[in-house]
């Protein structure tokens, strides 16, 4: 319900001004989103990251189209080059130029993290608010199922499951989102149990808004802060948890190639030919650094008073 | 509240059942102890394969609750079961257990050590060039996946060995067998074949224990009962110490806690790349060699560590935190 401003005697209002001048621009009053972006960009160092994980991005995807090699055409006649104007990460011992595999797998790196990251928070939010908010028995039978996958190894099960995938992408993803809502989960439901005493909250529910539609309405936009910041420590805790599978040959299985294989591969020569080592782990530092910056910035632009400014 | 700890006590026992079960029901499903026969030369005959698979309760032609049932009997009688070539899963897991113990033990110490202390100078020091350095710091090495960190020291590792001109540090494995000498040569052996994985392992740790400290000693600097005990007299150095760090210490000493109570169950990386056979390589080994009674000891063992670190936890919290204790 809104009140027509003419009918609100004497109260200045952005529209009709002091006296009923022109409408005064200054007093509007940015909205929340708009300082938090102010207060994100402010902040050298999330900047910094955001500059870098788009030129990552662009490095994956639009790299292996200026490339000279792609990665299913080795180079027959270089074996082991170091970096040069034509392989500009070097080869490897079967001629693969470097730089489209390590392409390859950030590119795999890149969609598992942010794809893991929106699955996870999405089911952390859901499940989260719903054991919050109905209580009872759908809290109890929630919360022990969060408990029950808190206890079961993940690392185990999915390195068990992984070589039935034959490298299909949706089922890892899949099964890595499944292991890593419940802590943020339990996060939600204990910020439920608070939210669904609030006013608005009760109002909502006396006007005879189903329990859904709060949630979806009222309590999980009000954790949005907390929701973002979750999906990007996901990210980063996905694109660790996919690269370390590999890297045992528990996660994308070869032909096909990720960050954390051509780590493994590296680890026995990263002395004498330190570029096959090199480059695969340092695009995944940067990668993991840039969405750990960003992550940090989030949290100081939601939250100035309590962060850990960098 | 001993009811309360009970009933939570026994759920917990439940859940660790339920997961061990799925554990061994995914694990006898879906790994094949046969391919153990696959490309002899001269090939096993297939009835020796069943009959050896038979006895370590192993054959995927049994089916599987059968099996399930065979090995749930075992447990509940204190047998752990055996491994795909006989040997006792039981006795491999209290060697690697002890094992992983050792590795575990120092690094986790020294990172807590290093991770409050670094935490605490950079909230005290707060936006000045020491706390920015010391926080951009943890941050880069916390975006280092363990797997990088720890091949990196091996290349500087061995740079360092080649540019003296002799092996200064080791990295391979537990002790070197073959160094000759007395008790105290091999003690120093062993010493220095922990250098690399304890800085691994204490520079992970580390980094992520400083930044929380670093939060939880900001929030009580600005505090009302800090500035109480400057004012009546008390000198920055006491007032910091006694009566700030102590109250920022209780979250990360929480988090210490649990990691240090789960200091057997090993490190993945740092044990496979560093050669030490503890419970995190094994861990590795046994899903590659599809071993399916060590998958489902090690994951008991591991929802027992991790209900013993919970329970720990609670505990140092009420020791450390006056307003938890009942």
């Amino acid at each position: 319900m809104t009140v027509p401003s003419q009918e609100l005697i004497g109260t200045v209002t952005a529209e009709s001004g002091i006296q009923g001048q022109a409408p005064l621009d200054e007093t509007a009053v940015p909205s929340r989103g708009r300082i938090i972006v102010r207060r994100f960009l402010a902040q050298k160092s999330a900047l910094f990251g955001l500059v870098l994980l788009l030129i990552l991005i662009l490095m994956a995807y639009v790299g292996p189209h200026v490339a000279k090699w792609g990665y299913e055409q080795p180079d027959y006649e270089s074996f082991l080059v170091t970096p040069n104007s034509s392989h500009w990460f070097g080869t490897d011992g079967t001629g693969t130029d470097l730089f489209a595999a390590t392409m390859r797998g950030a590119q795999k790196s890149i969609l598992i993290g942010l794809l893991v990251a929106i699955l996870a928070t999405s089911m952390a939010a859901v499940v989260g608010a719903t054991a919050g908010y109905f209580g009872k028995w759908i809290d109890g039978v929630l919360m022990w199922i969060v408990n029950l996958l808190l206890v079961i190894p993940s690392f185990l099960i999915i390195a068990i499951l992984s070589p039935r995938f034959h490298n299909n992408l949706t089922l890892f993803v899949v099964l890595l989102g499944m292991f890593i809502w419940q802590i943020t989960a339990r996060i939600v439901r204990g910020q439920t149990l608070s939210l669904r005493e609030r006013e608005y909250v009760l109002a909502a529910k006396y006007m005879g808004v189903s329990g859904t539609r709060i949630i979806f309405r009222h309590i999980l936009p009000n954790l949005a802060s907390l929701l973002i910041i979750d999906a990007t420590v996901n990210v980063s805790t996905a694109v660790l948890t996919e690269t370390g599978l590999s890297f045992f040959g528990f996660g994308v299985q070869p032909p096909d190639v990720s960050l954390g294989t051509l780590i493994e591969a590296a680890q026995t020569s990263a002395t004498t030919q330190p570029w096959l080592f090199l480059f695969p782990a340092g695009f995944l530092v940067l990668l993991l650094l840039a969405v750990n910056l960003i992550g940090q910035g989030l949290r100081d632009a939601f939250d100035p008073s309590t962060g850990v400014a960098v | 509240m001993g009811k309360y700890l009970i009933r939570r006590l026994v759920n917990y026992v439940v859940l660790v059942f339920i997961a061990t079960s799925m554990a061994y029901l995914l694990a006898a499903t879906s790994l094949n102890p046969r391919s153990h026969f696959l490309g002899r030369n001269p090939p096993v005959p297939i009835s020796t394969q069943d009959d050896i698979l038979d006895r370590y309760n192993l054959n995927d032609k049994t089916p599987v609750l059968e099996r399930y049932g065979t090995w749930l009997d075992n447990v509940v009688h204190g047998n752990l079961g055996r491994d795909y070539d006989g040997g006792s899963v039981g006795a491999n897991l209290s060697r690697r257990m002890w094992v992983s113990g050792q590795l575990l033990l120092i690094g986790t110490i020294l990172g807590g050590l290093l991770g409050v202390a670094a935490g605490a100078i950079a909230a005290v020091r707060h936006k000045r060039a020491s706390d920015i350095a010391l926080t951009q710091g943890a941050f880069f090495v916390l975006s280092c996946p363990v797997f990088v960190i720890a091949i990196l020291l091996q290349v500087g590792a061995t740079r360092l060995n080649n540019a003296v001109g002799h092996r200064l540090i080791s990295f391979s494995g537990q002790f070197d067998p073959a160094k000759p000498g007395g008790f105290f040569s091999h003690i120093g052996d062993r010493l220095d074949h922990l250098i690399l994985p304890t800085i691994t392992l204490m520079l992970a740790g580390a980094s992520y224990l400083m930044l929380y400290q670093r939060a939880a000693m900001l929030d009580v600097l600005g505090s009302d009962y800090v500035r109480t005990a400057r004012a009546k007299g008390l000198r920055r150095r006491t007032a910091l110490i006694k009566h700030a760090l102590r109250t920022a210490l209780i979250p990360s000493m929480t988090l210490f806690t649990y990691s240090f109570a789960l200091i057997f169950v090993g490190a993945t990386f740092t044990e496979t790349i560093f050669g030490w056979h503890g419970m995190g390589e094994w861990f590795v080994q046994t899903i590659q060699g599809s071993d399916t009674n060590a998958v489902a000891a090690i994951t008991a063992v591991v929802g027992v560590l991790i209900l013993l670190a919970s329970f720990l936890q609670d505990v140092v919290v009420a020791l450390l935190d006056p307003r938890v204790r009942v």
